[in-house]
């Protein structure tokens, strides 16, 4: 329990530990969220926010979302924006998973179309979408190949069948982070992504089918806008990302700046998950190069996993229904972009890390596409894979979190603990009984993805909206699980 | 030094994470049983692996704690990029000035019908990592992120 000295509210669903309470901080530790979830968050989460405060260059704020949690160097949901400057870029402020993130695709099918067919439907969905660990991909391709992927993301995946422009209108950045570079990643990270296309992986990532219920609509004219205008609608999202490939890219330079931070740069390694380089330097951008073609692996793999599962709704429910199987949005949640930014009234070009927190434009915003101008940027927020998940949007008032909100509902409990309150097979059961059926890699792994092991995602989306930093669209209700 | 010299226990850790803390009575048991600890935490049965491949590992590194996090790094990779299960073992480390280690790593391939895969590490994380003396043996502390 959150008992900080210092942690006081200073507003609606914000809390700030000022500058000073700890040693270093060049700025304030901001905490979104309810009093109860902030109540609820570990300590540790506080103390690693106030070392990111200390960064340099660090601009307005360290910050924490609603489903901030204690991770590695920076909490999970944690934001940081950093002069371009005077500032750095951190592969601890990112995550080894560069470019985990949700795609979420809705289709013209309704739940009394697809109840009768759900079990042979999630078998198809296991088999064409390989989950778990260890597993590789169908897409065969050379070094050479996965280069073109490195450098085009999406698009590359667009170009070679797996999905339509369409996909890549309505993927964030168009599905390429365009200053990626090959030439700045090892043939080991090459080497270990190359048969990964089109793999979840294992851990907390996941394919699911979800319904959209009647009451679970908040925003009907924005729901209306992202496609999801029918009652029962089905939809389904994924959670995934770079693979071998980025944890590989994110190892070489957290290697690579430990080695170059107190000799180099002359930095203090406060703790070596924040390790750390200039921007401007080489190494800075050799890893920011080296960061955006994990981005588009992971790009890339997401749109590759859609073609599988068109694939799959095809051979199920026929060669008309591929067609009708659209993206509504992919949004990243490990990343960092340079964006522009206002700051005491003046504009300016940071470099945003977000560390399991979701970019979130609002209307107008002139990156989004023009069917979300009006909108703003959907937002995928995943739950645990037996409370649901939600689509938000962007919002204005977003401003005081360089735009980002929440990513997902926010472990509790360690993995460890989650296995020894639950069996697999346990909660196997359990989860069928309620109708739910779930394919899994690992019993194990589905046991630590419990959901008494995550935070309440009600409660995160709705403090999410209460912050300003989002506004809840819709919430979506699992019916079938593919589990890594 | 062979892999019998070392233990190692699962701990609490981060939220997201698998922690573990090794022990050893030298620095090659300490490894040895790091390395167990990494199999453990992606194979139910790391009993079962056979030592049928020998991969051999030269590593230097500024100090101890980097040298670890680089030797368990390269089994990660060895087992994602070429899905080799790896026990290690005999290993020579040496920690004058900089730290080096040499030794031999022996496993097999991922056989499915045999060897039940648990998560996928996708790295070791510096955060937390420690070796230290430990009375007249070592310690060690590490968090894999999976």
């Amino acid at each position: 329990m959150a008992r900080t000295p210092g942690l006081r509210q200073i507003g609606e669903g914000l809390f700030e530990l000022a500058p000073g309470l700890r040693p270093g901080m060049h700025v304030p530790v901001r905490v979104f969220g309810s009093a109860a979830l902030v109540e609820a968050m570990d300590d540790q989460v506080f103390v690693q926010a106030a070392n990111v405060a200390a960064l340099p260059g660090i601009v307005s704020a360290s910050l924490c979302m609603p489903d901030a949690h204690w991770g590695y160097g920076f909490p999970i949901g944690g934001v940081a924006a950093f002069d371009v400057e005077s500032g750095v870029i951190s592969p601890g402020g990112i995550g080894f998973d560069i470019n985990c993130g949700m795609r979420l695709v809705r289709t013209e099918l309704t739940w009394p179309e697809v109840r009768p067919r759900l079990a042979e439907l999630m078998d198809v969905l296991a088999r064409e979408v390989p989950a778990g660990a260890g597993r590789e991909g169908f897409v065969r391709i050379s070094q050479r190949e996965f280069r073109a992927v490195l450098r085009e993301g999406a698009a590359w995946a667009v170009r070679s069948g797996y999905g339509t422009p369409e996909d890549l209108a309505f993927t964030e950045a168009g599905g390429c982070f365009a200053a990626a570079d090959p030439g700045c990643v090892s043939e080991r990270a090459i080497e270990r992504g190359q048969h990964q296309l089109g793999t979840l992986g294992s851990g907390n990532h996941y394919l699911e089918l979800q319904v959209l219920r009647p009451e679970g609509v908040f925003d009907v004219e924005r729901a209306r806008a992202f496609g999801l205008d029918r009652a029962e609608q089905v939809v389904v999202m994924f959670h995934c990302g770079s693979r071998g490939f980025g944890h590989q890219v994110a190892t070489d330079y957290l290697q690579r700046f430990l080695r170059a931070m107190p000799a180099k740069f002359g930095l203090p390694v406060i703790d070596r998950e924040l390790a750390c380089a200039p921007i401007g330097s080489t190494e800075g951008r050799e890893y920011h190069a080296a960061m955006c073609c994990a981005a588009n692996m992971s790009f890339a793999n997401r749109q590759v996993i859609l073609h599988r599962v068109r694939e799959a709704f095809t051979s199920v429910f026929g060669a008309d229904t591929s067609a009708r199987i659209r993206t509504v949005y992919d949004v990243a949640h490990n990343t960092a972009k340079f964006e522009r930014h206002r700051v005491g009234g003046v504009e300016r070009t940071l470099l945003v890390h977000r560390k399991g927190a979701t970019r979130a434009f609002p209307p107008g915003h002139p990156e989004l596409p023009e069917a979300y101008r009006a909108t703003g940027q959907p937002v995928v927020i995943g739950g645990s894979m037996e409370t649901g998940s939600y689509l938000l949007a962007g919002v204005e008032s977003g401003a005081a979190s360089f735009f980002s909100t929440a990513h997902g509902s926010g472990r509790t409990l360690s993995r460890r603990a989650a296995r020894k309150r639950s069996s697999g097979r346990e909660l196997l059961r359990q989860m069928q009984d309620r109708g739910l059926e779930v394919r899994a890699a690992s019993l194990s792994g589905l046991a630590e993805e419990a959901g008494f092991a995550y935070k309440d995602v009600d409660a995160v989306a709705e403090a999410s909206e209460r912050a300003g930093l989002s506004r809840r669209v819709a919430h979506l209700l699992p019916v079938g699980t593919v589990k890594g | 030094m062979g892999r019998g010299a070392g233990r190692f226990e699962f701990v609490e850790g981060a939220t997201s994470d698998i922690s573990f803390v090794a022990w050893g009575d030298t620095l090659e048991a300490l490894f040895c049983a790091a390395a167990e600890a990494l199999l453990s935490a992606s194979l139910a049965n790391p009993a079962d692996v056979a030592p049928r491949a020998c991969e051999r590992v030269r590593l230097r590194e500024p100090d101890l704690e980097l040298l670890l996090f680089s030797f368990l790094n390269e089994l990660v990779f060895l087992r994602d990029a070429r899905g080799l299960l790896l026990h290690a073992g005999p290993l020579r480390i040496e920690h004058e000035g900089e730290a080096q280690l040499e030794g031999e790593l022996r496993g097999e391939p991922v056989d499915r019908a045999r060897h039940r895969l648990e998560a996928d590490v996708k790295a070791v994380t510096a955060h937390r990592l420690s070796v230290r003396r430990d009375g007249p043996g070592w310690r060690a502390s590490v968090t894999l992120d999976v």
